[in-house]
This record gives structure tokens, C-alpha cells and sequence, in this order.
């Protein structure tokens, strides 16, 4: 499904700022991969790259979805494919309806892969099913986008967005930042009511909690813009206990 | 003394005035009283085409408009069907059409609404209708403005409407003004008359649309009256073709607790100017002034918004929103002023831009004058353009770029979409936003995106 290979990347128009410093990583159909690591580590940033964000510059390796390169197409191309994005801190949008927004979604989508669009009347039904499904309050969706949402309410409205569009490849960068207990609980549900053959996770976080309702199949430690171990769901656990800190030093030693 | 030269373009009107003043020499005498001495006027003034030290005039180059001759009193038909396609339109509404500056009785749809009288100006005045020898001109027109001195001395006929004291007309009142499609340039004069009697509630479309395929110049005048207790909800269309001027004036009075909404949306001419000011006369009145203008090509829009507070415990709110693309520039130049004994005004002041492309230009000027000392007051103005983490985030939903960015410009007008209640009239105003924006995107460049 993803393979990612000796994958180098910087920030535009910065000299020196290499974030990724080489990354192989393979996401086979229907698996849940976890990323970890501290802060700084990159993998907020390897997510974005993976989405084709602007301001990294990708100078090295490549990315392949079911084995063609996508380092050259465009976001929408990408989520034409089936990437999808669940944003750590999602914009609001004032006067964007999110009711609006993903029709406008779906229907770029079916264009690019020469399908019929949803007829609105069908597209409502699938809204609210999928609102029921996520739980988010039927009168926050009919406002702007976001705007005036609690952190809470945009995860949430993340997850609506996933379930609506059906990815086949979700990456979710920090998703559970900023989240309590119950609300974490409600991203796990969604993300576990989703797992599919069909579809891969690629779940990036700081902490090991959100492992705890979602249980990968992989976990994968970053530090310093390298994945420095890669191990079973215990990996995560051995994290909760222990911090980066041991890896971190490895990684002093390696560079 | 040195030569006398006339100031910029009087001699162009001079004579039109003239002939004029001669055909309507049987007018009621106040009412000549009132051309002559706004002629007067214009004739010290002349079209402002000196920039320099007038701050009215600071960003706005009128040389084009000064150069340009217009013919007088020639008017083009108009059928209803090329009304209903220009402008908003519903068959519920009150409408009176004013065509080249003169009712159309033909073309009007009046339905008899008790408490409204709606119709000619002409007629008002020559009946002497309500206060009219007392209002006509008494806000505007006898200022130093030379666009409300201009259109004052040739003020002739258009709308007036009256609502009756405690009356409350369910259907909003539409006064259509529209340039007809006949041949050459021409000058017009609209003028709206409002009278709003004590406790009513009435709702008012002033819309202007432009038939012809020429320049044209129109310099439309409206004078509110709000008596104690009214509220007065009025909406403004600016339609006019892309090659024509447009400098409008509203005036408006207000008396003890009355309200006085506006909202304009302002896409056409050339040159376009919506010059509004709201006195707030008595205690508790309070006003509300919205718009939403929209630039592409080399089109200049510019609100010159200003309140005074005259009195205490007056509240007035000037929100505006700018969309400009191509070589555009709008001007906001938004004034309150509060007087000494206005104590316990509250004054508030925003217009915020979305800049499409580099040579777009919003002179943004929002001012305080406070001569009181218990007053809340808050002002600002920002241009921004297209956010590019905004734009990332609905490409990765798997919208491309003209489409996100579509959809973010509409998201940005949609605030001041949101403020025209009546049906069709919000319907018109959205149809022909979703219309302009592609025309603003193909202006767009990269740098309306941060």
C-alpha cells in the first residue's frame, strides 16, 4: 500500500533544515502503523510530507502508493488516491459549511476517478448517518468550519470527514493532542469501526494512550528525523515506561 | 485678482442647468429656492479633481469623470423583464421603478399596503406630500459636497416613500433605479425620499441597475428620516456596467430609539462611491452599517462611511468586507465622530480585505473623533489574502486549488451574504457573488495566497 524509501525532506526556501533524515518505512492493506516520538522528531512533518504540504521540500528517496511514486502530485491528487489527512490542529473556516465543504470533497474526488457524484439527497443521507456515527452535535455542523469548535469538536469533525470520505490510507497526525479522555475514546471508535482489510492507518503521536483504544499493528519509534526501532504494539508500552530518552541517545550515537 | 477659471468641469453642466432651470420655471419656489442655491454650490466646487490636501478625495482620481461629457433629460424604454433580470425582484414586494431619474407608474407594482404612500417624487412635491418642502434636501444637498450639490440642482423627480406613523408594512419596499439602454452618455440624478413615522418597521431595496452599454453617470441621493421609534431596514444593490461612475449619498436623520440598518453590496462601475452618513439625533438611537463590495479589472469601490453621535446612549456599528482581485482599489474610510454631550456611546468600526492578487489596493482608514468622556469604542481594518495552511487543508479533502480557493472566497462573503434577509433579494445577491467570484480568481495571482 505506502512504501516509503530513504526519505529526505526539508523546510522551502530554509538552508540546513533537513527534518527527515532518511526514512524506509512500508504500511502494508489493512495495517495499522503507530509513529512515535518526542517533540522535534519529525513525524508531524513526515505526515505532512506524506500529504504533499507546501512548505516541505522533499530532497531525497521517494513515496509509492501501491507501488507508483506520489511525490509529485498535487494534495487533492493524493486524496484522489485515497490519502487521507487528520490534521493535529485543523483550520477554521468562517462561512465554509462543513455540510458544503465535503460535498465539494466527494464530488472532486469522483471527478478525478471519472464516477458519477452523489446526488445531494443521497449525500445528505450519508451525512447524517455518519454524523449519528461520530457523535457530533447536529448544530455545530451547520455553522462555519471549525470556527469557535473546541479542540474536542474538530477531532471530532476530523473523524466525520474520514468516515464520509472513506480513505484507503488515513495518516493522523497527533489526532489525540489536546483531547480528554472521552473524546480520545470517540477518535479510537471511529478509527477501530473503520479498520478494514481495505484500509491502512498510519497513526503518529506522542503518547502511548491513544495505543491503548487503538491497538497498531506496528509501532515505530522517530527520533531525529530517523526511525530508530520498529517493534510490536509492546514497543509502545516499553515508550509509556521508559520516555525517548534511551532512543534518543542512539540516535546521538548514529549520527 | 487673478483669472477667474471655472473649477474642474462646471462648464459641462452649466448649461444643462440652465435650460433646466428654465423649463422648470414654474416649480414651487422653495424648490427652486433649493436648485439654485445647490447649483450655486457646484459651481464653486466643481467635480473634486484635486487630491492633494483632500482627504475626501485622497485615493480616488475623478480626472476621467471630470473629462467626460453627459447628456441631460434623454431617457431610453425599459420593459419589466429587463428590470426582473438585472436586479432582485419578487412580486410580493412594494416597488416603485424610477427610469433615468423619473417614476415609471407603468413599471411599478404598488399594491395599495395600508400605511404606505410609494411612488413618484414628482408628485410629492407638486401635492406637498407629508413634510417634503421641509425634508427634501434639508440632509443632503446643502453641504459642501459637490455630488449631493450636482444632483440636488437637478433634482426633479424619483421615489418617495412614506410610512405612516405605528404602521408596519409586512413587505419590504423595492425602489428600482435604472439607466436605460439609449444611445451616448447621459447624466441622472436618483433621489429617494424616506419618511419613517413613529414605531414602524419597514424594510427598503434600494437597487440601481444600468441597461446601457456606455459610460453613464449617476449621482443618486437618498434622505432617511427616522422618527422616534423607527426602524428603518435598508439594503442597497449597486449594479451599474463596468464603464459607468456611481457616487452615491444617503443621509440619514434619527430620532429617540430608532434604528437604522444598511447593508450595501457594491460590484459595479467604474468608479463607484457609497458616501453614507447616519446622525444619531436624540437618545437610544442606534445604526448598523454593513456592505460588501467586490472589485476586479480596474474598478475602484469606496465606502465613506460616517456617524455622529449627537446624543448619549447612541450605539453604531460599521462592519464592511472587500473582496479585490486585478488592479482593483477600494477605499474604506470609515468616521464616528461623538460629540460632548454624546456620554454613553458605543462605536464600533471593522473592514476587513481579502486581496486576490499584487496590484489589488485597499486604502483602509477607519477614525474616531471623541470629545466625550464615557464613550466604548473599537476600531480596525485588516487585508489579508488567501490563508495557505486553509488552502492545504481543503486540498487534502481533495479539492484543488481554484476550487478551495472558490470556496474560501465565498466562505469570506458569506458573513455579509448572511445579512440580506429578504428572500429573493438574498438569493440575487448570492447568485451574482457565485458569479463574480470565477472572474476574481482568473485576476488572482500567487500572491493573493499567504
Amino acid at each position: 500500500m505506502l512504501e516509503i524509501k530513504n526519505l529526505h525532506a526539508s523546510v522551502l526556501d530554509i538552508d540546513d533544515s533537513e527534518i527527515l533524515k532518511g526514512i524506509d518505512l512500508k504500511v502494508g492493506k489493512g495495517e495499522v502503523h503507530a509513529i512515535m516520538g518526542p517533540n522535534g522528531s519529525g513525524k508531524s512533518t513526515l505526515a505532512n510530507v506524506l500529504m504533499g504540504r507546501f512548505d516541505y521540500v522533499v530532497t531525497e528517496g521517494d513515496v509509492l502508493i501501491d507501488g507508483n511514486s506520489i511525490l509529485k502530485l498535487r494534495p487533492d491528487q493524493r486524496a484522489h488516491l485515497g490519502m487521507f489527512l487528520a490534521f493535529q490542529y485543523p483550520a477554521e473556516i468562517p462561512g465554509v459549511r462543513p455540510w458544503q465543504f465535503l460535498k465539494a470533497a466527494l464530488d472532486s474526488k469522483a471527478d478525478a476517478n471519472g464516477e458519477d457524484k452523489m446526488s445531494v439527497r443521497n449525500f445528505s443521507k450519508l451525512f447524517d448517518e455518519k454524523i449519528e456515527a461520530v457523535g457530533i452535535n447536529p448544530n455545530l455542523v451547520k455553522r462555519s468550519l471549525n470556527e469557535g469548535f473546541s479542540g474536542g469538536e474538530k477531532k471530532r469533525n476530523e473523524m466525520l470527514q474520514l468516515e464520509v470520505l472513506q480513505p484507503s490510507l488515513a495518516i493522523l497526525d497527533e489526532t489525540d493532542s489536546g483531547l480528554d479522555v472521552d473524546a480520545l475514546r470517540i477518535v479510537a471508535e471511529g478509527v477501530n469501526s473503520m479498520r478494514s482489510p481495505e484500509r491502512s492507518f498510519v497513526v503518529v503521536t506522542h503518547y502511548q494512550r491513544l495505543l491503548n483504544y487503538i491497538t497498531p499493528d506496528v509501532v515505530h519509534i522517530l527520533v531525529k528525523g530517523k526511525i530508530v526501532k520498529t517493534g510490536g504494539p509492546e514497543l509502545a508500552l516499553e515508550v509509556e515506561k521508559d520516555g525517548y530518552k534511551q532512543y534518543m541517545a542512539e540516535a546521538e550515537v548514529n549520527a | 485678482m487673478t483669472t477667474a477659471t471655472l473649477p474642474a468641469a462646471v462648464g459641462k453642466y452649466s448649461e444643462a442647468f440652465a435650460s433646466f432651470a428654465e423649463a422648470n420655471s414654474d416649480a414651487p419656489e422653495w424648490l427652486k429656492a433649493v436648485r439654485s442655491q445647490a447649483w450655486a454650490t457646484f459651481s464653486e466646487l466643481g467635480i473634486p479633481v484635486k487630491r492633494r490636501g483632500n482627504e475626501l478625495w485622497k485615493y480616488t482620481d475623478l480626472r476621467p469623470l471630470a473629462a467626460l461629457d453627459f447628456e441631460h433629460g434623454i431617457g431610453g424604454s425599459v420593459s419589466l423583464d429587463e428590470i426582473k433580470a438585472a436586479g432582485p425582484w419578487d412580486d410580493a414586494w412594494d416597488t416603485v421603478v424610477v427610469v433615468d431619474g423619473v417614476f415609471s407608474a407603468e413599471l411599478s407594482n404598488l399594491q395599495g399596503t395600508a400605511g404606505l404612500t410609494a411612488g413618484s417624487l414628482a408628485e410629492a412635491i407638486s401635492s406637498g406630500t407629508g413634510d417634503i418642502e421641509t425634508q427634501l434636501a434639508s440632509l443632503a444637498g446643502r453641504e459642501e459636497y459637490a455630488f449631493t450639490a450636482l444632483s440636488t440642482a437637478f433634482v426633479d423627480d424619483g421615489a418617495y416613500v412614506a410610512i405612516a406613523d405605528d404602521a408596519d408594512p409586512a413587505t419590504p419596499i423595492h425602489v428600482v433605479f435604472v439607466t436605460s439602454n439609449a444611445s451616448g452618455s447621459r447624466a441622472s440624478y436618483p433621489r429617494l425620499l424616506v419618511d419613517a413615522g413613529a414605531n414602524t418597521l419597514a424594510v427598503i431595496i434600494e437597487t440601481h441597475i444600468n441597461l446601457a452599454e456606455s459610460a453613464q453617470l449617476s449621482l443618486p441621493v437618498v434622505e432617511v428620516f427616522a422618527k422616534p421609534g423607527a426602524t428603518v431596514r435598508h439594503y442597497r444593490v449597486q449594479m451599474e456596467n463596468e464603464l459607468s461612475y456611481h457616487l452615491g449619498t444617503i443621509r440619514v436623520h434619527q430620532l429617540d430609539d430608532s434604528s437604522f440598518n444598511s447593508t450595501t453590496f457594491a460590484v459595479g462601475a467604474v468608479i463607484a462611491r457609497n458616501d453614507i452618513h447616519t446622525q444619531l439625533d436624540a437618545p437610544g438611537a442606534s445604526c448598523t452599517l454593513h456592505g460588501l463590495y467586490m472589485t476586479s479589472g480596474t474598478q475602484q469601490q469606496d465606502q465613506e462611511i460616517s456617524t455622529t453621535h449627537a446624543k448619549p446612549h447612541c450605539t453604531s456599528k460599521q462592519f464592511y468586507k472587500g473582496i479585490l482581485s486585478g488592479k482593483s482599489h477600494a477605499v474604506f474610510s470609515g468616521k464616528v465622530v461623538v460629540e460632548r454631550d454624546a456620554q454613553k456611546s458605543d462605536a464600533t468600526q471593522k473592514d476587513l480585505n481579502l486581496l486576490l492578487s499584487r496590484g489589488a489596493e485597499i486604502d483602509a482608514k477607519p477614525s474616531l473623533e471623541i470629545y466625550a468622556d464615557d464613550v466604548t469604542a473599537a476600531h480596525g481594518a485588516t487585508a489579508g489574502h488567501v490563508d495557505r495552511d486553509t488552502l492545504f487543508y481543503l486540498q487534502s479533502r481533495g479539492v484543488d486549488e481554484e476550487a478551495a480557493k472558490a470556496i474560501l472566497i465565498r466562505g469570506f462573503a458569506a458573513e455579509m451574504l448572511d445579512e440580506f434577509k429578504p428572500k429573493a433579494l438574498y438569493e440575487f445577491v448570492e447568485r451574482v457573488t457565485d458569479e463574480r467570484i470565477p472572474v476574481l480568481l482568473a485576476e488572482s495571482d500567487a500572491l493573493g495566497t499567504a
